[in-house]
């Protein structure tokens, strides 16, 4: 088995046993992703020389006998989180030359885990997409066939994982950004409880529904990435005060007796009939193993698309208010006066997808239009809130597909934003109620995976994970790899 | 719901987006088929619901101690402007 | 009279007193170089997060206590928001829905006397902008952003305001209120207590509201109320010749004395307003608003009462006394070294001590005779050492000197003369200097009585007792 297929959990456990040093595995993950820019695109930056002095540097301290479990594996950051003295984009001409002068809590935290840099990955901009053809630096492509998207808005890091251009990367999630480009790949990701990590360092999209995570191979790998970035942040109001638990200790758990919710308005009409048929075996095995399945409605659920593009892109058009052309970023040429100023630098310097969830944002707050709109919204997400509750008084996990079909064509549905939006319509509740979800392969259809979604209540990573981690001891999916890069 | 070009114009000059004279008809039309879509949450009956603006309810805001921490470190803060002069971040004469 | 009523609101913004700015550790220092406190919080940094200052919550609610209102126990932060380049996020966080505070009162003391009312709608807790420079940049404004971030309460009157002086009643009762909680410097030319206010006329009797127009920036007590005299004669002069007060921000030009229109703006505002999702409800539980109450000092208004009830001041002098918590624990150093007599030491902090610190534009805190001082010249009075008038030129020497009083008296041999003989021999001598003056206050010109205290007093230096001299003259005069 070549060294670059390993999981995360592989890889630190080779370099502890010093079957490779950091440096060795930095240049080989470098070079792979090199050679993969042409075709895949997902990087926005490759950082080869931090990466290796990174690397040298964990490589004395595994020398040293110090360390932690993560001391010196390559991992990839999504490119909206603050790198410093790294350029950080945000997949945006706006952010096209903004060095961060700090690092992003998430990254600091993965940096004092002994994580080693390898590269920024490419996504929608501002996070504003689930195709990743709104990034600035191009679309990326999916490593299954690259005629296809990845998903996103964070497909460069579901792409490079699938494609084993980095073992992990950091991703966000905002209505699916994590789960569902990490179905269309074929790769694990997982969203975690909203507050369980920093958002601190996180460009902001929609501050009450972003959410920080991973994409990996396992969930094991995924339990480890938790583990070094969750916690209690004091420069993030909305980051909660808890204790982390060691997230690997329970991935083993029984799921004998679980109770499986399997939500009906998942296996809707827009399902895909081959996706229903993986996610319907993958129910099998769970049965198999003595978990009880039983159907649950959530009926306000099937509004949380509609909310979903209320909510975010109100937030969004005041987070994105800041980017003015005075203190960082683009600024246009020659502006005649203070209007000009502002109106040409974000008229320019924001693309189309962004500015069209902007001017959504600034109609549904404006006079006479936020109660109709905003403050409807805010009430309906009350109620898929406490459909969700009610849910998880019966059930322990909620589970059914990531996405309605398989990865579809780049340029299918970029002309038509609401058909583009419902990509996320099994993702997004989780969100709205800041519910922890991962999105695991459980199958192919026609050549391209497909995601099964595990949903828990706030803070129940462990037992999402653990669900996960089962279902991956009982089979393979995870293992595949896209034949150009095995 | 159809955007007449004007509320577009107006929409896109709140939130001080210029847009190029072509992109006016796309987003007349995207916007409104948007609007069209989330107008399903009509249907909801939300009659004395409390607005959920935090996914996480009951948590309270955290105080922070009145604490100075920063340190002057504009040089390093100005080095992503677009325009600096003596400290001052510089921008087209504002009127008043 | 006229037959218009004015009507006033005024919008205080006061900048808390903490150290830290209200989101971020930056320092809210007045006067460093521009941009050195202006962190990445402030400059609205890609991914930076805001978290509120403890303080700038006491400080709201000690406010809110000390004017008797509602401090809630449920508040929410909003965004207001507007493009401006001091404005970095392109949205201020501010309070909207739900204020810290609402529903307070302050009782002020109109020019006649009277006291009044006035109602308090809110006080709520937002961010201050950052500062426009135009000076030196051709073509350029330059954009320092050391007072973004910076905590103020703005507090927001009800309409209940009928003329420029009682404006500047409240406005200086406020700027009293907020310095003795601590909570604002109350440094007006540093912009740390600054004024809105929405002016509209009404014909009397008339019980809807005229057009208001707002007036900016006011950071003077003289200011406002020139310009709310300006503006009300404006909006009449309008009214009277048949045309419309428009509903507009308008901005007091000191040098001409005139209130004028800021650039309309092309497009009415519109702030958009919504619940901040990086900050959470603000929860205040009781044991923590108890436990800021105990923390209250003394007020203004419960001092004053206590002035009167306890020293036998006159309401007037126990309202000068307690403008400032400084002023009162001067006052009351004083009177705890002369207890016997309050009166006096007001009479002398008020008129002798004043009159000194304003001559030379110095606050009671920066006086050259301090209390223990100026009670030491009191007790030479109430003993008898030295007389009221004599007093006061001993003050004027202890101000120039910075020496006490004893030691000028004894120096220059200021003690009073009480001793009756010594008084008896002056008062002798001055009958026989002046024959012509006795003959005639003897045939009853009664009022030569004066003449002859004057010439002792001349004879003694003005150091003779004067209720001794009265009481000897009568006799001798007599005959």
């Amino acid at each position: 088995m070549s060294i670059h297929s390993s999981t995360l959990a592989e890889l630190a456990a080779g370099l502890r046993k010093k079957a490779y040093s950091s440096v060795e595995l930095a240049k080989l993950y470098l070079d792979r992703i090199e050679s993969s820019q042409s075709g895949l695109n997902a990087f926005i930056s490759i950082t080869r020389e931090e990466a290796l002095a990174a690397a040298a540097e964990a490589d004395r301290r595994l020398a040293a006998g110090e360390g932690g479990p993560l001391t010196g594996v390559p991992i990839a950051h999504k490119d909206i989180f603050c790198t410093d003295g790294v350029r950080t984009t945000c997949g945006s001409r706006m952010l096209e030359n903004f060095v961060s002068p700090y690092d992003a809590t998430v990254v600091s935290k993965l940096k004092a885990a002994g994580t080693v840099m390898v590269g920024k990955t490419n996504m929608d901009e501002f996070a504003m997409g689930s195709s990743n053809e709104s990034s600035y630096f191009g679309p990326v492509r999916n490593p299954w066939n690259t005629a296809l998207v990845p998903g996103g808005s964070s497909g460069g890091s579901a792409a490079a994982v699938a494609a084993r251009l980095v073992p992990a990367a950091t991703a966000t999630d905002t209505g699916g950004s994590i789960r569902q480009p990490a179905a269309l790949c074929g790769v694990t990701g997982l969203k975690p409880t909203y507050g369980r990590v920093s958002r601190y360092g996180m460009v902001a999209f929609a501050s009450s529904l972003d959410q920080g995570g991973v994409i990996a191979a396992t969930a094991e790998d995924a339990a480890l990435m938790l583990g070094a970035m969750a916690g209690f942040d004091p420069n993030d109001s909305t980051s909660v005060d808890r204790p982390v638990p060691d997230y690997t200790a329970t991935l083993n758990d029984s799921v004998k007796g679980l109770r499986i919710g399997l939500l009906k308005e998942f296996f809707d009409k827009g399902l895909d009939p081959s996706c229903e048929a993986r996610i319907r075996e993958a129910l099998g095995v769970y049965e198999k193993l003595g978990a009880q399945l039983r159907e649950v409605s959530l009926p306000s659920l099937p509004l949380s698309v509609p909310t979903y593009y209320v909510v975010a892109p109100a937030e969004a058009s005041s987070n994105l208010a800041r980017y003015d052309g005075v203190r960082f970023g683009y600024r246009c040429e020659n502006p005649k006066d203070l209007m000009d100023l502002y109106c040409r630098t974000r008229g320019e310097g924001f693309g189309a997808e962004v500015k069209r969830r902007i001017m959504t944002g600034t109609y549904v707050l404006s006079a006479g239009y936020y109660d109709a709109y905003y403050l409807k919204a805010q009430k309906v997400r009350q109620l898929i809130n406490r459909d969700f509750e009610r849910a998880f008084a019966e059930v322990d996990v909620l589970i059914g597909p990531t996405t309605p079909t398989p990865a579809f064509p780049i340029g299918a549905k970029i002309d038509d934003p609401v058909t583009m939006y419902l990509n996320d319509i099994y993702t997004i509740g989780a969100n709205l109620a800041g519910l922890p979800g991962v999105s695991i392969p459980c199958g192919f259809v026609q050549g391209l995976p497909v995601g099964l979604q595990i949903v828990g209540p706030h803070f129940g990573e462990a037992r999402v994970l653990n669900v996960a981690h089962v279902y991956q001891r009982e089979t393979d999916w995870h293992r595949h790899v896209p034949d150009a890069f095995k | 719901m159809a955007l007449t070009r004007e509320q577009i114009e107006s929409i896109a000059h709140l939130a001080r987006l210029q847009l190029q004279e072509s992109e006016i008809p796309v987003y007349q039309q995207s916007l409104s088929s948007i609007l069209d879509f989330v107008s399903q949450l009509d249907r909801a009956e939300t009659q004395g619901v409390e607005p959920m603006a935090h996914p996480l309810p009951g948590l309270a805001q955290r105080l922070r101690p009145d604490v100075v921490t920063e340190r002057d470190a504009h040089e390093r803060y100005q080095a992503n402007a677009p325009q600096v002069e003596a400290g001052l971040y510089l921008v087209p004469k504002v009127i008043e | 009279m006229s037959e218009w009523e004015t009507v006033i609101g005024l919008e205080i913004h006061a900048q808390l007193a903490t150290r830290s700015k209200i989101f971020s550790g930056s320092s809210t220092a007045y006067g460093a170089p521009p941009n050195a406190q202006a962190n990445l919080v402030d400059l609205g940094y890609p991914g930076v997060l805001p978290v509120l200052n403890a303080e700038a919550v006491r400080m709201a609610v000690k406010f809110g206590l000390a004017i008797d209102a509602t401090v809630a126990r449920h508040s929410v932060f909003a965004r207001k928001n507007y493009f401006y380049p001091d404005l970095p996020k392109g949205y201020q966080i501010s309070q909207y829905e739900l204020p810290i505070v609402a529903h307070g009162k302050l009782e002020i003391v109109l020019d006649d006397g009277a006291k009044k009312v006035i109602g308090i709608t809110r006080a709520h807790l937002e961010e201050d902008a950052g500062k426009s420079l135009h000076e030196g940049l051709p073509g350029a404004s330059g954009i320092d952003l050391n007072r973004a971030g910076t905590p103020l309460l703005e507090i927001v009157s009800e309409p209940d305001l009928r003329s420029a002086r009682e404006a500047v009643a409240y406005m200086k009762k406020l700027h009293t209120l907020v310095r003795y909680l601590e909570i604002c410097d109350g440094n007006m030319q540093e912009g740390s207590f600054r004024c809105d206010a929405n002016v509209s006329v009404r014909r009397k009797g008339e019980t809807k509201f005229g057009t208001r127009a707002e007036i900016k920036n006011l950071n003077s007590f003289r200011f406002v109320e020139k310009a709310i005299n300006y503006e009300v004669e404006r909006q009449i002069d309008i009214l009277e010749s048949g045309g419309k007060v428009i509903q507009e921000t308008r901005l007091y030009d000191p040098d001409k004395g005139e209130t004028r229109s800021m650039r309309t703006k092309e497009e009415a505002n519109d702030y958009r307003y919504f619940p901040d999702p990086d900050l959470l409800p603000l929860k205040l539980d009781d044991a923590f608003i108890e436990e800021v109450r105990t923390s209250l000092p003394e007020l203004p208004d419960q001092k004053a009462a206590r002035f009167t009830s306890q020293y036998g001041l006159s309401a007037y002098d126990a309202g000068v006394l307690t403008s400032s918590r400084e002023l009162a624990a001067y006052y009351e150093d004083v009177v705890r070294q002369v207890p016997e007599d309050p009166k006096l030491a007001a009479n002398w902090v008020m008129g002798e001590l004043a009159a000194a610190l304003n001559k030379e534009g110095l606050e009671i805190t920066e006086s050259r005779i301090s209390s223990g001082a100026l009670a030491g010249l009191l007790k030479r009075i109430r003993d008898n050492t030295i007389s009221g008038k004599i007093a006061k030129d001993v003050f004027e020497a202890m101000w120039s000197s910075g020496r006490d009083a004893d030691a000028l008296i004894e120096e220059k041999g200021l003690r009073q003369i009480t001793d009756t003989a010594a008084i008896e021999k002056v008062i002798d001598e001055v009958m026989a200097k002046n024959p012509g003056q006795l003959a005639e206050y003897r045939s009853g010109k009664d009022k030569l009585f004066g003449f002859f205290v004057g010439q002792v007093m001349k004879a003694t230096q003005g150091k003779a007792n004067p209720a001794q001299v009265n009481e000897l003259l009568k006799k001798k005069l007599a005959g």
